[in-house]
């Protein structure tokens, strides 16, 4: 007899599949990061080696490039599903669609905006920032780029299977996570200028929290739509 | 039982079939006929879910299947024309996810015993990619074996299959009508199953 699979199970399933494919297919992991990391470097080669300007537009830089990459890998979060006829099963699943959906989110954030948490104090260096600012900036990122994933898959879902969805995508979802960009670079200004960077940081939260709740079922509602 | 009344289906301005009526009870089979276009695809897409019907109602067990979601879908399985299968991924990986999304856990016995029924014993570890278009279809309809579910809806499923494996779908489909299941599919190659007659739904 075979056993039935709970929410939990599914979730975990979903993302424990999503990061064996990831690790198969290795280089579109490694082109967000590699995004990452020549976006932020370009800034100090076009504006000028200037100490003080780099340390101010650092927190910006960091965060619009996060916002950049976090775009690029958009596309793959639901095409190549849509594409082989894995969606359709999803669709289908007796599960509940949103906790699926959850899992495709928390997969593609650990492969896709995890390393940019992880890699951008080391890029923050570069541009002469203080540790306290370095701790604070990846701390906002840890807080910030799950919520641009997570709006992100409303995005994706939206333009699922569109001619073009890929610059669609970023005209829809840009705009929502101004909001994640002015909190998120604004903590790690605030810490700059000795004020408290804490209240940035809980407004993140707060919008995680939001996000958290909210997307995963607009999200899927929107692959309903997408399918038909 | 599966009760279609009045259905009407429509691909954009396009009407497909309107007024379309039926049921299906436990240990029947129907395939659905009409040429190229005359929204076979559409209709087993509607029954799946996929597609909101433009008018008529679907029903299991007396009720619609919009309000069962979850419930229905635990009863449902569906093969398209895509595999659903990813080529980074084994066959016998494939077959495990996919059976999870079905809501089934299965290990890795019963994985591989479905898998060698299908007839790729020795490729079970292999990645899809290097297999044929037919045992891809054969990695695929190995959830059939592992699914449970008692209505199946089959969109071309002898596709790329060879001779041998097409005697195998009609023994698979003999033997899951004689468990009370119930099969609807299209179909343009001919499909023979022993002692049982095929309720014919033309479209168009």
């Amino acid at each position: 007899m075979m056993g039935k699979l709970s929410s939990s199970g599914l979730l975990a399933l979903v993302v424990r599949r999503d990061l064996v494919l990831a690790m198969r297919r290795r280089a579109d992991v490694l082109t967000t990061l590699v995004f990452f990391v020549m976006v932020v470097s370009l800034f100090p080669l076009g504006v000028g080696p200037e100490p003080e300007m780099l340390r101010k537009m650092a927190p910006g830089v960091v965060w619009v490039a996060a916002l950049l990459a976090s775009m690029l890998s958009l596309g793959r979060l639901f095409s190549a599903d849509y594409l082989d006829g894995t969606l359709e099963q999803m669709l289908i699943a007796p599960q509940s669609l949103p906790v699926l959906v959850l899992g495709k989110i928390l997969a593609h954030w650990m492969v896709s905006g995890l390393p940019l948490v992880l890699m951008a104090p080391v890029l923050g260096l570069q541009f002469g920032l203080p540790a306290q600012q370095l701790g604070v900036l990846a701390l906002a990122l840890l807080l910030g780029t799950p919520v641009l994933s997570m709006i992100g898959a409303v995005g994706a879902a939206l333009t699922l299977g569109l001619r073009g969805g890929g610059v669609l995508v970023s005209l829809l979802v840009l705009p929502l996570c101004i909001p994640v960009l002015i909190f998120g670079a604004g903590a790690v200004e605030a810490v700059a200028g000795g004020m408290n960077y804490a209240s940035h940081l809980q407004l993140l939260a707060a919008v995680l929290v939001a996000a958290a709740v909210s997307t995963p079922w607009v999200t899927a509602q929107a692959l309903r739509i997408s399918m038909e | 039982m599966l009760e279609v009344s009045n259905l009407g289906c429509a691909r954009g301005d396009h009407r497909l079939f309107a007024g379309l009526g039926f049921s299906l009870s436990p240990g029947e089979l129907m395939q659905v006929q009409g040429a190229n276009g005359s929204g076979k695809t559409s209709l087993l897409r509607t029954l799946c879910g996929f597609m909101m019907p433009e008018a008529g109602e679907i029903r299991w067990r007396g009720k619609d299947i919009r309000e069962l979601g979850g419930e229905y879908f635990a009863k449902l399985v569906y093969l398209g024309h895509h595999n659903a299968i990813k080529d980074e991924l084994s066959a016998l990986e494939n077959l495990r996810i996919n059976a999870g999304l079905a809501g089934v856990e299965v290990d890795d016995k019963q994985a591989l015993a479905a898998l060698r029924r299908m007839g790729l014993r020795g490729k079970e570890l292999l990645p899809v990619k290097v297999l044929s278009q037919g045992q891809r279809r054969r990695v695929a309809l190995a959830r059939l074996l592992v699914a449970e579910a008692p209505l199946w809806v089959l969109d071309e499923p002898l596709a790329a299959l060879d001779v041998g494996a097409v005697d195998l779908m009609q023994e698979l489909i003999a033997e899951h009508l004689s468990n009370a299941g119930m099969v609807i599919f299209t179909t343009h190659q001919p499909l023979r199953v022993a002692g049982v007659q095929i309720r014919a739904l033309a479209l168009g």
